[in-house]
């Protein structure tokens, strides 16, 4: 019965659902996780980097997260190279309005210019909609610092602390027990670190399986992306306690 | 002629305008207000082609507003300045507007700032300026007379020597101004200065 209605990303079934949609949102239940932490002084991302293949040569930079602008970054659950594409839309829209205003973009307005383009695939036919989550980590004058999860459907809600990704139930459960108003940015990468190496497949937690972002005030007042570099991650990962000190890996 | 100006004071903005229409010789009307209330905390002063002041001001206007109904948040005036100046570099090459604003505004983080913008899309920030042939007068006596973080009483006095100058020395001078402020409590009238009145139309 409702095979007829699958293909369909714009056609409700006969029990109001769309399932191409609920199918995009059931491919990012598969992605790497991410989570994101809000904090009185900053906001806090980490994600989980699947390692498919030893020969896989590393990538130097990031690839789950992404800087939109000076003051927005990013991270991805699902299919990256619609992610590509999205984020590309976000940074233009982001560059348009300073062109226009001459003023970084408030977050919400990113945040929900993207998810109008990603509403509109699974409204106007002969399309797939986007299997992306998103966790938008940001700082503007109004609201100060800002986390927003977005899915497939082109929702968007702000979060103190969420999960996207494998296993982002029982992640946003943990965060939810163990989640406080006042904790600081030190405490946000802490938790956000416990709560991955609980949640994630593999045995131990190293520096290689994951990515650790920031975005904070400096000193001065300024909005500052910061992304953790493996050797410093390797040693927050053992003052943490949750990994073992590198000693057999060498 | 037109005469149209501005200064900023301790924390509020003042902007002054003429309210004569002309054409040609001959003038229209003498109570004419060239300065809008753009939204609850900024006023935009305008002089230049009549049609094309009330378009496009009013164009500005509604689009503040539409931005203020999609975000819940209001544009900063600089943002509004940098978006008055977008829309008029735009139209410069192909349609042009002839009008040239002054742009006074007050925000929370910033305080009270003007913004001068001409029909060429030039967009300056500025403690003073003004536009017309009364600049010439106006901008004077403020050269000569303005202070920054003056009282309200002391910019209405300036305000009124560059009104008094326009008309003893500008062979044109318009009859009537309108004065207008804006500070933290939000963009409002102050008062006219007016030497003759519309006459009133006797009923048939």
């Amino acid at each position: 019965m409702s095979r007829r209605y699958d293909s369909r990303t714009t056609i409700f079934s006969p029990e109001g659902r769309l399932y191409q949609v609920e199918y995009a949102m059931e491919a990012i239940g598969n992605a790497g996780s991410a989570i994101g932490i809000l904090s009185k002084d900053g906001v806090v991302l980490v994600g989980e980097k699947k390692v498919t293949s030893k020969l896989l040569q590393t990538s130097t930079s990031t690839e789950k997260m992404y800087k939109i602008d000076d003051h927005v970054a990013c991270a991805v659950a699902g299919i990256m190279s619609d992610a590509n594409i999205l984020i590309n839309t976000a940074r233009v829209q982001a560059q348009r309005y300073t062109y226009a205003y001459q003023e970084p973009m408030p977050v919400e307005q990113l945040v929900q210019s993207l998810c109008d383009t990603k509403q509109g695939y699974t409204q106007f036919g002969g399309l797939r909609p986007f299997g992306v989550s998103f966790l938008f980590a940001g700082w503007d004058k109004n609201y100060g610092f800002q986390l927003y999860m977005s899915d497939p459907s082109g929702n968007y809600s702000g979060w103190k602390a969420a999960a996207i990704g494998a296993n982002n139930q029982a992640a946003q459960s943990m965060l939810k027990q163990d989640y406080k108003d006042d904790i600081t940015r030190e405490e946000a990468v802490q938790l956000a670190l416990k709560v991955l190496s609980k949640t994630m497949d593999s045995t131990s937690l190293t520096s290689e399986k994951l990515e650790l972002a920031e975005v904070f005030l400096t000193p001065s007042g300024n909005v500052k992306y910061q992304v953790c570099s493996p050797d410093s991650l390797s040693k927050l990962l053992v003052k943490f306690g949750v990994t073992q000190p590198a000693t057999e890996a060498s | 002629m037109e005469c149209v100006f501005g200064l900023v004071g301790n924390d509020f903005a003042i902007v002054a305008a003429d309210s004569s229409a002309v054409h040609s010789i001959l003038v229209h009307k003498s109570n004419e207000d060239k300065i809008m209330i753009l939204d609850s905390h900024k006023l935009i002063a305008a002089s230049g082609e009549s049609g094309d002041r009330v378009q496009f001001t009013e164009y500005v206007q509604k689009n503040v507003a539409l931005y203020q109904f999609r975000n819940g948040i209001p544009l900063t005036t600089a943002a509004a300045a940098n978006f008055t100046r977008g829309e008029l570099a735009t139209a410069l090459r192909k349609n042009p507007y002839f009008v040239n604003i002054l742009l006074a505004g007050y925000d929370k983080e910033t305080g009270p700032s003007l913004f001068y913008i001409d029909y060429i899309a030039t967009l300056h920030k500025v403690d003073k300026g003004a536009f017309g042939y009364g600049s010439y007068f106006s901008l004077a006596m403020m050269d000569r007379h303005y202070k920054s973080g003056m009282t309200v009483e002391e910019a209405i006095d300036l305000v009124d020597k560059c009104i008094m100058e326009i008309r003893s020395r500008l062979v044109v001078a318009p009859p009537n101004f309108v004065i207008k402020i804006v500070d933290k409590d939000g963009a409002r009238e102050y008062a006219w200065r007016e030497s003759v009145k519309d006459a009133a139309v006797p009923s048939a």
